[in-house]
């Protein structure tokens, strides 16, 4: 039996605790009084998952089962989240292997031979064969890699894209012509956090720009409150709108997974227990770990992170109508991350972790780190957010992993030269998204070599609109000073140096709360 | 008898220039350049419509530390005369009548020396009006010599008295500076530099180098030309400022000049294999390298379109021609100013720059103007190497001072 989240008082008797900073950690001794939000531990997973992607499959919710749905002679087409989902990277085989595999038999035993499957990457960077022969398993790709029938969603190849229509909001939707125009899509989604899944699926994640900057653009993500709860995301309301009107004109079978809090492989499994619950060989291992980061080189500490796979236990699988399961979903995401918190607090103290969706065997660069904490580990709440209107947000990172030029080539002029102008979203995306998104060069690189899209970097500071809205300091404990003043915010080199610079703002005994992330949680803020 | 700097011909000090000119200017030309601190007969000439004068400030020029660091091609060695007194930008003092101009009439040079001042007929680059452009300069009354500043006969700015011919002569209206006018010779071969960039309207212009040549290239420019969005490049802060006053659109730093032309004009960026300079296809109509250097001939060679131009206002280092030759540029020269200007209903580079200098922009530059005596030329040269990082646009002689 998994215990659920808690949330920890900071007393005398607690030990530092274990704070992520990028490519490291460090322990944080947290002044009295401080509250620590701990997430449940991980649900049991399910024993036989082939089992259980099968039950799901021919008994859906709201639809009729797989099988009945194919027919010999139809066009087939199955989307699956691309390799920003999940994080850290699942331990091989893939949960969509495992569904892509069925579905596949299951339509070759009806006689379909018409089927093709899109990673559906919207804006993302295109997937490298081997991370795509990752995500299928070795027996898929063999069969649909080298004939050209699995590959990107190319959100540029207008050709290729077909649109559907407007929402009664007048919000364009466009996407994929292959799976527009299928008889029955079939998207294999891992619903990590509540963020994902539901019309977040298709309408996104097969999208072009046309129909993404309704919905990704300052003024829909400041007022998201948050993207962990669909329900009060305008983000969300914007997607669920195109995703009702895309069910009028396509038949879609989701199916929604989700997964445990196992994120960490041994040696690492410490990082996911409570620090006072460390057993001789956890303390060992934290001391070897800490010991090794302080002396590898950089090269190294990446090569030691991001090959890390995660060792997920499935906790559910729902198919049918989209809605439908999400609904289901939702419940047993919330089941596996959330813990109730009593009010909010002055300040909120976050660690960002080395990886973030858009960093996946790449560098965590400034604009990710903010996107990562102010975007996507602020928004980790339910309800109201952890820290009150006009706090102080203190994150830890380094800020100095630079740029991948690979695949970051418009994140670097972002940071050179919009951001040096302004850190404002609402004025950067008046001023210049047009042309970051419009760019040819940058469209170039996202079709032919591994470049997320011009406008990325844009989408990625949209994320942290509502953040910088909702409080009045952001300090980086430990973060490269240039890099945090071109973001807009301050550094500090210590956690107590990042309380006093806060402290014309939150006073100097301001009530603090940690959020101890990853594994994942959301803080449901009463 | 006069106080002078006077640059000498020796192959040692030359050989040692050429090895570590390039690595070390700044310690070279204080310790190893062949100048020194001389007394020395005045300069005369014995001609009609020479004059002598006495200097009130003469400028150091990117062309005066490329030769005394030995970074200046042998090209114009048959050009010069030694031993000389450098010195070609110069706000003087005539000390006696000069035709239509009465002693002590403040005047600034133009250096070049043409086929007037040789006392030989005109060539038809002089008939022309195009001066700067004359063949006759080894010959004719004087010693072979491209510009005052490099003619063993005529003396220069670095010294306290000098000789010129009235066709030189431009004076200086009253109200300005002596720092101003010292801007007025670099100006006018701005001006010229515009005007020979043959831009159009609403063109992109790069400009790569923010010191004085790049800056008064810059108002030039924009006042001249209809350019469009004008880039500039600039390493120093108080660089930045002075551009965008004086008209440019953005600037950049260097690192960051060809990703923002890139941006800004929708062009596309290679990276050649082994370190090999990155280059855009696509870029800028028109380049400027007003610094000289190989990076930056390189930066403009590489940040222009194809079929665009490329215009040479720096002394040019050796640099790769590649793009030259595959994106088909038209690689321009410009050197110093004409009397007579295409362009400018043949008016004079030098009347036009000297109401440019009375404007704010110059106006401010010019109070950036550093000057030292003679006797202090080995602090003023190496202020001079590491003027844009000391914040300084132009660092000048003043023979009369005495600290």
């Amino acid at each position: 039996m998994s215990r659920p989240g808690f949330v920890l008082e900071v007393d005398d008797r607690t030990p530092p605790l274990v704070v992520h900073e990028g490519q490291g950690f460090r322990l944080e001794e947290f002044p009295l009084g401080t509250r620590v939000i701990y997430p449940p531990e991980s649900l049991p997973a399910i024993d036989d998952v082939d089992a259980a992607i099968r039950e799901a499959l021919l008994e859906p919710v709201d639809q009729a089962p797989l099988p009945a749905q194919l027919r010999p002679g139809m066009r087939l087409t199955i989307a699956f989240d691309d390799v920003s989902l999940p994080l850290p990277p699942m331990r091989a085989p893939d949960i969509r292997q495992r569904i892509i595999e069925q579905v596949l038999t299951m339509a070759a035993e009806a006689g379909v031979d018409d089927v093709q499957l899109i990673a559906a990457n919207a804006l993302h960077r295109r997937m490298t064969p081997a991370e795509l022969r990752h995500i299928v398993g070795e027996r898929v790709w063999r069969s649909f890699g080298p004939q050209g029938l699995l590959y990107n969603h190319d959100a540029e190849d207008h050709d290729n894209l077909r649109h559907i229509g407007l929402t009664d909001k007048g919000e364009d939707v466009e996407i994929n012509r292959r799976a527009a125009e299928s008889d029955l899509l079939v998207y294999v989604n891992v619903n990590l956090v509540a963020m994902d899944g539901g019309h977040k699926s298709v309408p996104i994640g097969l999208a072009s720009y046309k129909s993404l900057r309704h919905h990704h653009n300052a003024k829909t993500m400041v007022r998201s409150h948050s993207f962990m709860d669909h329900e009060k995301s305008h983000l969300h309301h914007s997607a669920w709108r195109m995703g009702r009107l895309l069910k009028e004109h396509l038949n879609i079978f989701q199916i929604e997974t989700t997964v445990n809090n196992d994120v960490f492989p041994a040696p690492y499994e410490f990082l996911m227990k409570r620090e006072w619950e460390w057993s001789v060989k956890d303390q060992a291992s934290v001391l070897a770990a800490r010991r090794a980061l302080s002396v590898a080189p950089r090269r190294l500490k990446h090569k030691m992170f991001h090959e890390l796979r995660a060792p997920y236990g499935l906790t559910g699988i729902h198919a049918g109508d989209t809605e439908a399961v999400h609904e289901r979903t939702l419940a047993t995401v919330h089941r596996q991350q959330l813990v109730e918190v009593d009010g909010q607090s002055d300040v909120l103290v976050l660690g960002v972790p080395y990886l973030g969706p858009y960093n996946v065997n790449s560098s965590m660069n400034p604009v990710l780190a903010t996107c990562m904490g102010l975007g996507y580990l602020f928004n980790s709440y339910r309800g109201q957010p952890v820290v009150r209107r006009g706090g102080a947000v203190i994150l830890y990172h380094p800020l100095d992993e630079g740029f991948n030029q690979l695949h970051h080539p418009s994140y670097v002029d972002f940071y050179d030269e919009i951001l040096a102008e302004s850190t404002d979203p609402a004025v950067i995306e008046a001023k210049y998204e047009q042309q970051f998104a419009t760019d040819p060069w940058y469209i170039h690189l996202y079709r032919t070599s591994h470049a997320y899209h011009g406008v990325h970097p844009f989408y990625m500071w949209y994320w942290a609109a509502h953040a910088m809205d909702h409080v009045d300091e952001v300090v980086w404990v430990g973060g490269d000073r240039r890099a945090a003043a071109r973001l807009g915010f301050r550094a500090a080199s210590s956690f107590a140096d990042a309380l006093e610079m806060v402290s014309g703002t939150v006073g100097t005994s301001p009530s603090i709360t940690y959020l101890r992330n990853p594994p994942h949680l959301i803080a449901d803020t009463r | 008898m006069m106080l002078a700097l006077e640059f000498y011909r020796s192959v040692s000090r030359h050989v040692v220039g050429k090895a570590a000119g390039g690595r070390l200017p700044g310690l070279l030309s204080g310790y190893a350049a062949p100048l020194r601190l001389v007394t020395v007969e005045e300069p005369r000439v014995d001609r009609p419509g020479w004059a002598r004068l006495r200097t009130r400030l003469s400028g150091v020029c990117g062309s005066d530390l490329g030769a005394l660091s030995g970074r200046t091609s042998l090209y114009f060695s048959p050009l010069v005369s030694m031993p000389f007194v450098p010195g070609h930008e110069i706000v003087a003092d005539l000390i006696e009548d000069c035709e239509d101009l009465p002693a002590g009439t403040r005047v600034v040079v133009d250096p070049v020396l043409t086929c007037a001042a040789r006392g030989v007929d005109p060539c038809d680059a002089c008939v022309g009006g195009a001066t700067n452009r004359c063949g006759r300069i080894t010959v004719g009354d004087l010693a072979p010599g491209l510009q005052t500043g490099f003619c063993a006969d005529t003396g220069g700015g670095w010294g306290e008295v000098l000789v010129a011919h009235r066709s030189q002569l431009h004076p200086v209206p009253e109200g300005h500076s002596d720092e101003q006018a010292i801007l007025t010779e670099p100006m006018a071969c701005a001006v010229h530099t515009a005007l020979r960039a043959g831009i159009r309207d609403n063109e992109r212009v790069l400009i790569s180098g923010a010191g004085s040549v790049g800056l008064l290239a810059t108002l030039a420019i924009r006042t001249l030309t209809g350019a469009g969005e004008i880039t500039v490049v600039a390493k120093h802060h108080h660089q930045r400022e002075h551009a965008l006053a004086l008209g440019a659109t953005e600037v950049v730093e260097p690192g960051a000049a060809l990703r923002r032309l890139r941006r800004t004009t929708g062009a596309f960026l290679v990276t050649p294999e082994l370190g090999a300079a990155s280059y855009l296809l696509g870029g800028a109509d028109v380049a400027v390298d007003a610094v000289g250097s190989k990076q930056s001939l390189e930066t403009a060679l590489h940040a222009t379109r194809a079929g665009g131009r490329v215009v040479l206002s720096g002394m040019p280092a050796a640099a790769d021609l590649s793009a030259a030759w595959f994106r088909e540029l038209e690689v321009v020269g410009t050197y110093a100013s004409a009397r007579s200007e295409t362009g400018l209903d043949g008016r004079s580079a030098f009347e036009i720059a000297t109401e440019l200098v009375a404007g704010d922009g110059v106006t401010s530059l010019a109070k950036t103007v550093a000057s030292y005596p003679l006797h202090r030329w080995r602090e003023a040269l190496d202020h001079a190497h590491g003027a844009g990082r000391l914040g300084t646009v132009k660092v000048a002689f003043d023979p009369r001072s005495e600290r």
